[in-house]
C-alpha cells in the first residue's frame, strides 16, 4: 500500500494540475455558453500564452510581467479571431465555426514553430516560489502551492463576477438566450467579442502559469486541449460548476493513474469520460443542448 | 437526361477511370505512380469520413482512430499470415469492432459533444500506441510486408492492381450505401433528426451502423497505407491524421463521394508540390482550412458546379 504522505503529495500534485485544467476549461465553457461553439483552438491560446510569457520573461526577467502580458496579448488575438474570422460565420452552421477553429490549431502551432523554433523550453518559476515547502512529512514545490491558491482565487473571482455583477448578469443573459438579450437592448455583438477575448485571455494565462510545471513546446496546445475537452465533457459544457468539478476530478484521476497504474495511465481519464458519458451523456452538471 | 441514362453514363465514367488508373504505371515513372497510390489510399479514407460527415451529418474529429487500427492490425497480422485475411479482412473486422464500441458511446450524443468525444477517443489510441512496447511504442512497426497472393509477395505492378481493385470496390460499396434506402435515411437524419425519430426510425441504430461502416472503410485505408509505406507509427492515430481527412472532405466538398476523392487528390498533390519549397506545410494547411471554411463551403465541387451549372 502507498504510504499516507505519498497519497497526500499526489493529491496536492493532482490539485495543482486540476486547477490548471480549470483555468483552461473555464474559458472553453464560457465561450461555448455564449457562442454555442467549441473553440478547438483553445489549446493554441494556452500555447500562445506560454510563448508570450517566455518572450516577456526573456525581455524583462520578470515572471509577473509575463503573467500579465500573456493574457493581454492572447486576449487581443482572441478578439481578432472572433471579429475577423468567426463573426462572418454566425449565420452558418456552428460546425463551420468549429472547423475553422480546428484549422487555427495548425496555423498557430506552425507560426510558433516558425518564430520560436520547435524545441522544448522551460519557464523558471518566479524567485519567490522557487523553493519547496514541507507540510508535515510531505515536501512539495512551493510554486505548486501558489498555483493551487491562484487557481482557487480565480475560480472565486469568476464566480463573483458572473453571479454578483452587472457585467455577469449581461453574460448570463447572453448565455441563456442571446436573441432575447439583444431584444432587451444589450449589444450582444460586443459581449460576444468580449467573452471570446476573455476566454482566450484565461487560456493564455493558464499557459504562462503552467509554464514552470509543464514547460513550453509548440504541440503543447493539443496535448492540453484533449484533457480540457474531457473536463468539459465530464463536467458538462457551459457550466462553471461542471468545469470546476470536472477539472478537479480529472486532475486527480490523471495524477493517481500515473503513480499507481503506470502501464495504463494514459487511458484512465478516457475511461472516466466514457463512464460519465454512459451515465450522464451531457456531463455531471450539463443540460441537454437546445 | 433520364435517371437510367445518367446511371449508364456514370458507370461508363467509372469504368474509364478504373482503366486509366490501371494503365497509369505504363505511362508514368515511379514517383508519379507512388503519388497516385497515395491518393487512392487517402481517397478511400476521405470518402469514409464523408459518409459520416456529408451524408449522416456526424462530423467525426477522431476518424484517425480507425485508420490507425487498420494500419496496426495489418502490420501485426501480415507478419503472421501474409494473405488477404491479414491484409484486409482482419483490419476491416478490427475497424468494425472498434467503431462499434466507440460508436456506442459517441452516438449517445450529437453536435459538439460528438466532436469532442470522437477527438478525445482517437487521442486515447495515440497515447496508448505511443507507450505500448508491443506496438513498437513511438517508432511504430516497420518492415510491414505486402500480402503474398500465389506464393510470392506482390511485386510493384501487382500491388498497383491490388490497390486499384480495393479502391474501386470501396467506391462501389460506399456508392451503394449512400444510394440505398439506408443512405437516404441517413440524409434524412442529417436534415432533421427529430422528425426522423418521430416518423419511427431508430435513429441511434442508423447512426451507429453508419459509424461502423465508415470505421471499416477507414480501417481498410489504414491497412493499405501500412502495406504501401511498409510501416505504421502512432502518427496514424494523431489528431492531424483526422484533420487531414476533414480538410480533404472540405476541399473537395461535403456530401459527394467524388468530392472527397477530389479533395484527397488536391491535398496530396499540393503536399508534394509544396514540401519541396517550404517547411511551412502546417501553416499552409491551416490557412487553406480557414479560407475554404470562410469562402468556399461547398469545396471544389461546389465551386465547379457554380461555374458550370452542373448538377451531380
Amino acid at each position: 500500500m502507498p504510504s499516507l504522505p505519498d497519497v497526500l503529495g499526489q493529491a496536492l500534485n493532482g490539485l495543482a494540475y486540476g486547477v490548471l485544467l480549470f483555468l483552461l476549461s473555464v474559458g472553453l465553457t464560457l465561450i461555448f455558453g455564449m457562442l454555442d461553439i467549441v473553440n478547438l483552438a483553445h489549446g493554441s491560446f494556452y500555447m500562445l500564452g506560454a510563448y508570450v510569457g517566455l518572450a516577456t520573461l526573456a525581455a524583462t526577467g520578470n515572471f509577473w510581467l509575463a503573467a500579465i502580458a500573456a493574457p493581454v496579448a492572447v486576449g487581443g488575438v482572441g478578439a481578432l479571431v472572433e471579429r475577423g474570422l468567426l463573426r462572418p460565420l454566425y449565420r452558418r452552421s456552428p460546425l463551420d465555426q468549429v472547423l475553422l477553429t480546428f484549422g487555427l490549431i495548425y496555423l498557430f502551432e506552425d507560426l510558433v514553430k516558425w518564430v520560436w523554433g520547435g524545441r522544448i523550453r522551460s519557464i523558471p518559476p518566479p524567485a519567490a516560489f522557487s523553493g519547496s515547502v514541507r507540510l508535515g512529512s510531505v515536501t512539495i514545490p512551493s510554486y505548486r502551492l501558489f498555483v493551487i491558491a491562484f487557481g482557487l482565487a480565480v475560480a472565486a473571482g469568476l464566480w463573483l463576477l458572473i453571479e454578483r455583477t452587472r457585467l455577469g448578469a449581461v453574460i448570463r443573459a447572453g448565455v441563456y438566450d442571446a436573441e432575447m438579450a439583444a431584444g432587451l437592448g444589450i449589444d450582444t455583438g460586443r459581449v460576444f467579442t468580449a467573452v471570446f477575448a476573455f476566454g482566450a485571455a484565461l487560456g493564455g494565462l493558464s499557459g504562462v502559469i503552467a509554464g514552470p510545471i509543464q514547460s513550453a513546446y509548440p504541440s503543447m496546445g493539443v496535448s492540453i486541449l484533449i484533457p480540457a475537452l474531457i473536463v468539459v465533457v465530464v463536467g458538462g459544457l457551459g457550466s462553471l460548476k461542471g468545469s470546476f468539478a470536472g477539472s478537479l476530478l480529472i486532475g486527480q484521476a490523471e495524477t493517481f493513474g500515473k503513480a499507481w497504474f503506470p502501464g495504463v495511465s494514459m487511458v484512465i481519464i478516457y475511461l472516466v469520460m466514457a463512464l460519465v458519458v454512459l451515465l450522464r451523456p451531457h456531463g455531471l452538471f450539463g443540460r441537454p443542448l437546445k | 437526361m433520364t435517371a437510367r441514362t445518367r446511371g449508364r453514363t456514370r458507370a461508363l465514367a467509372f469504368a474509364v477511370c478504373v482503366v486509366a488508373l490501371l494503365a497509369f504505371p505504363a505511362l508514368f515513372g515511379r514517383y508519379p505512380v507512388r503519388l497516385l497510390q497515395e491518393i487512392l489510399i487517402w481517397a478511400i479514407y476521405a470518402m469514409s469520413l464523408d459518409l459520416l460527415m456529408g451524408y449522416a451529418g456526424m462530423v467525426s474529429f477522431g476518424h484517425s482512430a480507425f485508420f490507425g487500427i487498420g494500419g496496426y492490425v495489418a502490420a501485426l497480422a501480415l507478419a503472421r499470415r501474409p494473405d488477404l485475411v491479414g491484409a484486409l479482412l482482419l483490419p476491416g473486422a478490427a475497424g468494425a469492432g472498434a467503431a462499434l464500441v466507440l460508436g456506442l458511446f459517441s452516438t449517445r450524443v450529437s453536435g459538439v459533444y460528438f466532436i469532442m468525444l470522437t477527438l478525445a477517443f482517437s487521442q486515447m489510441f495515440h497515447a496508448y500506441a505511443f507507450q505500448a512496447s508491443w506496438l513498437g511504442a513511438e517508432d511504430g512497426i516497420t518492415g510491414v510486408p505486402r500480402p503474398a497472393l500465389g506464393g510470392a509477395p506482390l511485386g510493384d505492378p501487382a500491388f498497383h492492381l491490388y490497390l486499384v481493385a480495393v479502391a474501386a470496390l470501396a467506391v462501389i460499396g460506399l456508392w451503394r450505401v449512400v444510394r440505398s434506402p439506408f443512405g437516404h435515411v441517413l440524409v434524412g437524419i442529417h436534415e432533421n433528426e427529430v422528425r426522423m425519430e418521430a416518423v419511427g426510425y431508430p435513429v441511434r441504430r442508423y447512426k451507429l451502423l453508419a459509424f461502423v461502416i465508415a470505421g471499416v472503410v477507414a480501417a481498410l485505408a489504414g491497412a493499405l497505407y501500412a502495406q504501401f509505406s511498409g510501416s505504421i507509427t502512432p502518427d496514424a492515430f494523431f489528431w492531424t491524421t483526422s484533420g487531414e481527412a476533414l480538410l480533404m472532405v472540405i476541399l473537395g466538398g461535403t456530401g459527394t463521394l467524388g468530392g472527397a476523392a477530389l479533395g484527397a487528390a488536391a491535398f496530396i498533390l499540393l503536399q508534394s508540390l509544396v514540401s519541396t519549397y517550404t517547411e511551412r506545410w502546417m501553416l499552409l494547411l491551416g490557412v487553406t482550412f480557414v479560407l475554404f471554411v470562410l469562402f468556399a463551403p461547398g469545396g471544389l465541387v461546389g465551386a465547379l458546379r457554380g461555374r458550370v451549372g452542373l448538377r451531380a
